[in-house]
């Protein structure tokens, strides 16, 4: 893992330095996106695309980009991804873990062509990965979640078991127990990350269970939406800050912000220093961005929740440090211990406390 | 007033012809929408049907990929257009393409990493088995309780859906895949891996397969005492049932044909193009192979053209959307229409169009 030191506003003000008076360029870099979701999904996809165009907006004329949305994973990804490196791009963002296997074939294919895939762990000599550190958002979201529920139950809506969503739900509950000893933590999996339907029954099932907070990992509106109106529950926005539900359901949110990765990246290949590596960068650098804490947050838990976020930010604290055991008792970090990334990527098992099994 | 008139037999110029007019009347149209989306036209169009096969840039590619795209459509729009000559309804072949995937994937990676030559055609066989047996749950249910086999077998395309999510996230996962969803990568396994046979053509054992269902097919309705069966109980089910015709065998055969093809494309499918088990290893095929096998006339040469030509618009609609920035809803709208547009220019291969003076005395209702 390569931890990079950057931020927004200094590489700007790089960018308009060194691209405003060379114009040594005179084609425009043109960079692909290629999306699962389609543009308007309202979570994981138009977060990508609304970045994307951060990124335009920043470069003006001295880029062109092009996107594909609604791409399946597997072979259709294969050709749409060869398709657009004929068309002559220099760089490519392929935004869905599915897109791994596919972005690797075609950057062998294409060697000169860049590519830069988010959520993956394969990298080649013009592969990079990269993805963010959600948990430390899930980390605040837990604390604020364990200091308000007053039922002592937590409900949490998972889309698939993959070591990301796990991480997800290890993180909050270790955050919620320390504000809350009694913290029941009860998970639903829906193997999907976008069905408002589902979504929604999954939300009433879990206040039926007794839940007064909700987090999920599915990316619509809809449990907010049944939050609601069901009154006395708490939720979060997810990918997007879904303000439109402030101030309570939502009481904060998590927000994907891929901005500053993109203009860098597309700054990289204008400036010829593009290389491969693995970003995995989280509130300090910016890619996870937590939304406003409402009012409806009691002030000490909000407070909790602020410093927090700064230990993470400033690196003095991270969300996984021992003592703490596996589910099944064993020992997995020693007091003060510190998660090491390898085994936050391949995350398969749930902490001590946590009921029911990883499905599988 | 324009009154429609049926035809004595349906119009052998206009089954020929509906398809063609159908396309030109999808061009206009579908020009109209680009037009009014504020793209060029002209050059969608021109995107969408002429760059994937004589574009310098994308045509060395392109061709070779629309072979590749065709070849399942066109191997499950052969098996269901046998049923639905017949009156047999599977809808589910979605359903029926994913089982014989996991099936036959499951058989292979049971040897994993043997090298043997003979694992590839045991997987072959595996997933034709387990797509026929996928098929058979809505065939037997209709045989024995007289359920619809249309709503039973589209049904089972979710179950099937359930049981892929399961294997790629339990049973079939990539025990060296750091948790992540999906089962071993095929492609990257030497003997089972479903290659091109002659580089640069796209030709893979799936679309040999589908060339050879194509002849089978036709030999089969042309030759063959089954396919007279089929086409007689299409017609008249009655006289079939008196020519000594069992209904419950035919609706097995036809059930079980079209599930096994199904199976043995998503078995090539996951062998070759997609390369593994996941999530949404399902892309659509078996609901598109439908629209494939109506757009044919349900005649094995026509499906193939079908194929091809749906293969196109996917292809073709692709390069339109990140070369002029259709959005992809355009696209899915475009191919809408082209089924639209065959149903409704249908009409005319079984009516006849009148221009009659309305009669004031009948016509005043």
């Amino acid at each position: 893992m390569i931890r990079r030191q950057f931020t927004a506003l200094a590489l700007g003000a790089a960018a308009a330095l060194s691209a405003l008076p060379g114009l040594a360029q005179d084609k425009p870099v043109k960079v692909g996106f290629v999306y699962v979701g389609s543009i308007n999904d309202g979570g994981w996809s138009q977060h990508h695309h609304e970045s994307a165009m951060k990124m335009k907006e920043h470069f003006g004329d001295t880029v062109e980009v092009i996107e594909q949305e609604s791409v399946p994973e597997g072979a259709d990804a294969e050709r749409v991804l060869t398709q657009m490196a004929l068309s002559g791009v220099d760089l490519i963002f392929t935004t869905s873990f599915g897109y791994m296997e596919p972005t690797l074939n075609v950057a062998k294919k294409f060697p000169k062509v860049k590519f830069e895939h988010a959520t993956g762990y394969k990298t080649a000599p013009n592969v990079s990965t990269y993805s963010a550190r959600f948990y430390e958002g899930r980390a605040i979201e837990g604390t604020i979640a364990g200091g308000m529920t007053k039922s002592n139950i937590i409900g949490y809506i998972g889309s698939f078991p993959i070591p990301e969503v796990i991480r997800g739900i290890n993180s909050s509950f270790v955050q919620a127990r320390k504000m809350n000893p009694d913290v029941q933590m009860r998970v639903v999996w829906l193997s999907t990350w976008f069905d408002p339907a589902k979504e929604a029954d999954a939300t009433k099932a879990l206040i039926e269970q007794g839940a007064d907070v909700i987090l999920q990992h599915t990316d619509s509106t809809a449990p907010l939406a049944v939050m609601e109106k069901a009154g006395g529950v708490i939720g979060f926005g997810q990918a997007a800050d879904m303000a439109e539900f402030k101030p309570t359901p939502r009481v904060s949110s998590i927000i994907d912000n891929w901005a500053p990765y993109y203009i860098e990246r597309v700054q990289a290949v204008m400036d010829g220093t593009w290389e491969s590596v693995s970003t995995w960068d989280g509130i300090k650098e910016g890619m996870v961005q937590i939304g406003e804490i409402t009012d409806a947050v009691p002030e000490d838990v909000a407070t909790k929740a602020r410093t927090m976020m700064d230990d993470i930010a400033s690196g003095t604290y991270h969300p996984f440090t021992g003592p703490l055991n596996k589910q099944d008792g064993t020992v997995w970090l020693k007091d003060g211990e510190v998660a090491d990334d390898g085994t936050l990527l391949g995350m398969n098992f749930y902490v001590e406390g946590l009921e029911g099994s990883v499905p599988n | 007033m324009i009154r429609l008139e049926k035809r004595p037999t349906p119009s052998k110029m206009w089954t020929y012809l509906t398809p063609i007019v159908a396309v030109l009347l999808t061009m206009i149209a579908g020009g109209l929408m680009f037009a009014a989306l504020g793209k060029n036209p002209v050059e969608a169009i021109r995107t969408i049907f002429y760059d994937p096969l004589f574009n310098e840039q994308f045509a060395a590619y392109s061709r070779p990929q629309l072979l590749v795209k065709a070849a399942p459509l066109i191997l499950i729009a052969i098996g269901l257009s046998l049923g639905f000559r017949a009156g047999v309804w599977n809808i589910g072949a979605e359903g029926q393409y994913i089982i014989g995937a996991v099936v036959g994937g499951g058989v292979g990676l049971a040897f994993y990493p043997s090298g043997s030559p003979l694992i590839f055609p045991l997987m072959i066989v595996a997933g034709g088995i387990g797509g026929w047996a996928w098929a058979m749950i809505p065939g037997l249910l209709r045989v024995w309780f007289n359920t619809s086999e249309i709503l039973v077998s589209l049904l089972l395309v979710y179950v099937a859906e359930q049981i892929l999510a399961s294997m790629s996230l339990g049973l079939m996962r990539n025990p060296e895949g750091g948790g992540f969803p999906g089962s071993r990568n095929f492609q990257q396994w030497d003997a089972v891996a479903n290659v091109e046979l002659i580089p640069g053509t796209g030709m893979h054992w799936g679309v040999v397969a589908a060339f050879l269902a194509v002849i089978g097919a036709y030999v089969l309705l042309a030759k063959h005492v089954l396919g007279y069966q089929i086409r007689l109980t299409g017609a008249a089910p009655r006289a079939a049932r008196f020519a000594g015709v069992s209904p419950s065998r035919l609706i097995l055969t036809c059930m079980g044909i079209s599930g096994a093809l199904a199976g043995l494309a998503g078995l090539f499918e996951l062998t070759g193009p997609a390369g593994q088990i996941s999530i949404d290893f399902n892309s659509g095929y078996g609901f598109t192979a439908i629209i494939v096998a109506f757009l044919g006339r349900l005649h094995p040469v026509g499906i193939l053209l079908a194929g091809l030509l749906m293969a196109l618009t996917y292809i073709g609609g692709e390069l339109a959307q990140f070369m002029l920035s259709v959005p992809a809803a355009a696209i899915q709208a475009f191919q809408g229409m082209l089924l639209f547009f065959l149903l409704a220019v249908d009409v005319l291969t079984n009516y006849r169009i009148r221009l009659a003076r309305t009669d004031t005395k009948t016509g005043a209702a």
